[in-house]
């Protein structure tokens, strides 16, 4: 039988992992300089964490890898992690709640399925979590981390797209459409169906008007939704906030000479996100995205504070990277090569290796008679009385040496 | 269509068409066919549409096409609650918020319905059957099929929503229909679809009635005991019979799902032998009387279950074999073993209602690769099309000899035995009742 990986896994291989390993740098790097702090969840969580209202929509539920743990009889189903936020917000509320403030960051694979099975189902992404602290700020620091990351991994043409669930939410509301039909045409649009809200004409012209502007018009500044807040007047005071607090971070955004698009249809499945939500694009490829979700930690019975995150999305990324050279290039590359497979010869590579290794040197035994191009240094093990010959392939040079301190004197040059 | 010894008193599994010479059918337990039909085993299928939405419910890929209904066995699969639950419709379910357990023998569809509906907390028990017998005291919901909501109300229980509209349907393989000439089958269908009063409407079900007014006793019972249905259902209730235990509602004429005893502190109730297991191990139930196969399957599954074997019974003796087609040229599992090892069999299908005891034994044996088919009843009929080798139960092997199998190993003997929550065991008042339960049991055995 045919030894096959599972539909829609993919296996990492060494070039893959070097472009998977310098995004994770990336990541780690930034998060580190902006004081957050790495967690790690486990890859098992029930799966009534993630059906917790509010929390996954039902078609992402419907997609997840649930089942019964051997210990499932009393029908307690566990799941794959299907998302990285969830799980990290259960973290901080079983072990950290006591802090007032919490700035995660994990690097972490989610499962989903996918019918075809072309695309991934498993999918990795770097994620950072603001858990407490002031809203604008926190917002504005989550968006500038996000983006200072994707500026180190030098990706072209980068866009930055804000929408806000709390005032997508509130425009729903404002229709009054009625319960089971809201519902509706709530579903359609988290499943990313924007059309539903252009259908769902409401009884007030000013309203049409206003659903047609956020629908139709890219905004480059908080000014655009200034004009938009002055051509609408009767509306809740949830609409009004959650326009007040859009302009606020904008206008923030404006004096930090951040760029970006803001696009309401921009943000899909952002069932927990209660305020602003972002999107990074690079080109037309969604590269990362996140938003605040106060909501989600009271929901899941913890306690009422504020949260805010994001996550960038390593698989489309990676494609994205050009392949980027190992640290240790091609130039310092050194291989010891017994002459002969001889007990001694063998033992005194192995010695000759460690010495160097050290001293810091990247240094591999040659196993095959072929000698692969890509080393600096070759360096012949033999019988002679001076038991090294070091060959310089970039100088074409070769020469014997007597001892490991000599070869490390020659290389330190 | 021509075919003919298809009804349902007939074993044949195996039938010809006389008309078509290209047709021939098979007879499969419902449930099995949708699956069947989608993995291209089969062109065309009969089956309820229920069946067919919770394949889809899951798989939403599968190669299945369904092609039209036939306008007969006409229900519907609904959601019901007990009346006295409390809640009399969707609005008074999603009011009260906790964790739901919803029983069901479609728990695709149970768990589509809870996540439209948000619930927040849920866990869905699946059953082989008997799904209405389940609410209020040992689930809060069940999703259950039934011919119309009265027949709902006269079984106590609240119709809270219809999920879906059920009548028997052909359905077909993507595949087949896309590549294969079936036109002179299909037209046959479409000239019956077409002429309606032609269809015979199947006799009514008969659905055994449960007494509203014992249900608020349930809780009060100290010892809640599930007896067996079905073909356990007869010896069971001898055997109780000859300890002297007076259980009324549960004879070999009579099935009343909630029976009664004269000992006041016991309540009963008749589940599939199947779901026993399960049922004991989340405290629904501190006794069972179910077979040894049903403990052994819930137990290779739940290692560390706290269900455990009571009292062997000795009645209902059945061994658990492993079986494959006559034409097999091999006579036990080393030459099965050695088969596969040649290359000359390259994937071993076991058909098996026993997926737990088939996938500990293939491991146990160094078969490998198998993968088993899970099968609902009759998968005697897998063999050899659908499947290599059989792990079921066999009285006296002639149902086995008839469709052409012979035996090539017994894995055990398995009997009626009671078993028992280990919590319960340990629970003060329980433990009493128990035993004096065990020692009447014991007059029984010869």
């Amino acid at each position: 039988m045919e030894s096959k990986k599972c539909k829609g896994m993919r296996d990492l291989l060494p070039e893959d992992m070097v472009r998977f390993r310098h995004i994770e740098d990336a990541f780690r790097n930034c998060c580190g300089k902006y004081g957050y702090q790495e967690v790690r969840t486990p890859t098992l969580e029930y799966l009534h964490l993630f059906t917790a209202a509010g929390t996954l929509t039902p078609s992402m539920l419907g997609k997840v890898y649930s089942f019964l743990d051997w210990n499932g009889w009393s029908g307690e189903r566990v799941v794959l992690r299907p998302d990285g936020t969830i799980p990290v917000a259960r973290l901080y509320i079983n072990n950290l709640s006591e802090h007032e403030i919490a700035k995660l960051f994990y690097v972490t694979n989610i499962f989903a399925f996918e019918e075809t099975g072309r695309e991934n189902r498993e999918r990795w992404q770097c994620g950072a979590e603001f858990l407490g602290g002031t809203k604008l700020a926190a917002d504005a620091e989550i968006i500038s981390l996000a983006k200072e990351v994707v500026h180190k991994l030098a990706l072209a043409n980068i866009r930055l797209q804000l929408s806000h669930a709390g005032l997508v939410k509130a425009l729903i509301k404002e229709l009054k459409l009625g319960p089971g039909k809201e519902a509706k045409v709530t579903s359609r649009v988290l499943d990313g169906d924007w059309q539903a809200l252009m259908e769902a004409k409401s009884t007030r012209p000013e309203l049409d008007r206003l659903l047609s502007l956020l629908l139709s018009l890219k905004g480059k500044s908080s000014g655009f939704l200034q004009n938009t807040k002055a051509l609408c007047q009767q509306v809740s005071s949830d609409f009004k906030s959650s326009m007040e607090d859009f302009i606020n971070i904008t206008t923030l955004l404006d004096s930090l000479s951040c760029n970006y698009e803001i696009d309401i249809t921009a943000i899909r499945g952002f069932e927990y996100y209660t305020g602003i939500c972002f999107q990074l694009l690079a080109d037309k490829e969604k590269i990362g995205g996140g938003g605040r979700y106060d909501d989600l930690i009271p929901f899941m019975s913890g306690k009422n504070i504020p949260a805010c995150g994001f996550a960038l999305y390593i698989d489309p990324i990676m494609k994205l990277l050009p392949l980027v050279g190992s640290k240790e290039g091609t130039e310092s590359r050194i291989l010891i090569k017994g002459e002969e497979s001889t007990l001694e010869i063998v033992r005194t590579c192995f010695t000759l290796a460690q010495s160097l290794r050290e001293a810091k040197r990247t240094v591999e035994i040659a196993f095959t008679e072929r000698e692969p191009s890509n080393y600096r240094w070759v360096i012949a093990v033999t019988k002679k009385p001076s038991p090294f010959v070091l060959i310089d392939r970039q100088q074409k040079q070769r020469r014997d040496v007597a001892s490991a301190a000599e070869i490390l004197n020659i290389l330190g040059r | 269509m021509g075919i003919k010894g298809y009804s349902n008193k007939t074993r044949r599994y195996r039938l010809q068409s006389r008309r078509f010479s290209c047709l021939s059918a098979k007879v499969f337990q419902e449930k099995d066919i949708p699956i069947q039909v989608a993995i291209g085993n089969y062109d065309l299928g009969i089956c309820g549409l229920d069946w067919v939405e919770e394949l889809l419910a899951r798989y939403p890929a599968s190669a299945l096409v369904k092609i039209s209904s036939l306008n007969y066995g006409e229900g519907g699969v609904y959601a019901v609650a007990s009346y006295q639950a409390g809640i009399s419709n969707l609005d008074g379910l999603l009011a009260k918020r906790y964790n739901w357990r919803i029983v069901s023998e479609y728990p695709n569809l149970a768990q589509v319905f809870a996540l439209n509906l948000r619930m927040k907390a849920f866990k869905i028990f699946p059953v082989w059957g008997a799904a209405e017998v389940y609410p209020p005291d040992s689930a809060d919901l069940a999703i259950l099929w039934a011919r119309n909501e009265n027949e709902i109300k006269e079984q106590s229980l609240v119709p809270l929503m219809k999920l879906l509209p059920v009548t028997a349907f052909l359905i077909a393989n993507r595949e087949s229909l896309e590549n294969k000439d079936l036109s002179q089958i299909l037209s046959c269908f479409s000239n019956a679809i077409a002429s309606r009063n032609n269809v015979v409407t199947s006799p009514s079900k008969v659905i055994a009635r449960s007494e509203a007014t014992k249900q608020s006793h349930w809780q009060a019972k100290e010892i809640k005991l599930a007896l067996p249905d079905g073909h356990q259902q007869l010896p069971t209730a001898q055997f109780l019979k000859r300890v002297g235990l007076n259980i009324q509602g549960y004879t070999e004429e009579v099935l009343n799902r909630r029976p009664s005893s004269d000992l006041d502190w016991l309540g009963i109730k008749v589940i599939r032998p199947q779901d026993m297991p399960l049922q004991v191990a989340n405290g629904n139930f501190d006794l069972a009387i179910t077979g040894k196969d049903w403990l052994l399957e819930h137990l290779y599954r739940f290692p560390s279950s706290p269900v455990k074997e009571l009292l062997d019974l000795g009645f209902g003796m059945v061994k658990i074999v492993a079986a494959v087609s006559q034409d097999m040229p091999i006579t036990d599992v080393a030459d099965l073993r050695s088969l596969i090892q040649s290359g000359k069999l390259t994937l071993l299908r076991v058909a098996s209602e026993y997926v737990n005891i088939a996938d500990k034994y293939l491991r146990d044996n160094y078969i490998n690769p198998y993968k088993v088919i899970p099968t609902w009843g009759a998968s005697e009929v897998f063999l050899p099309e659908d499947a290599d080798l059989l792990i079921d139960n066999t009285q006296t092997g002639e149902t086995l000899a008839q469709h052409d199998l012979k035996v090539i190993a017994v894995l055990f003997e398995s009997t009626a035995c009671l078993i028992g929550n280990k919590d319960s065991l340990d629970f003060p008042g329980k433990k009493e009742r128990i035993e004096f339960l065990m020692q009447t049991l014991r007059r029984g055995l010869s």
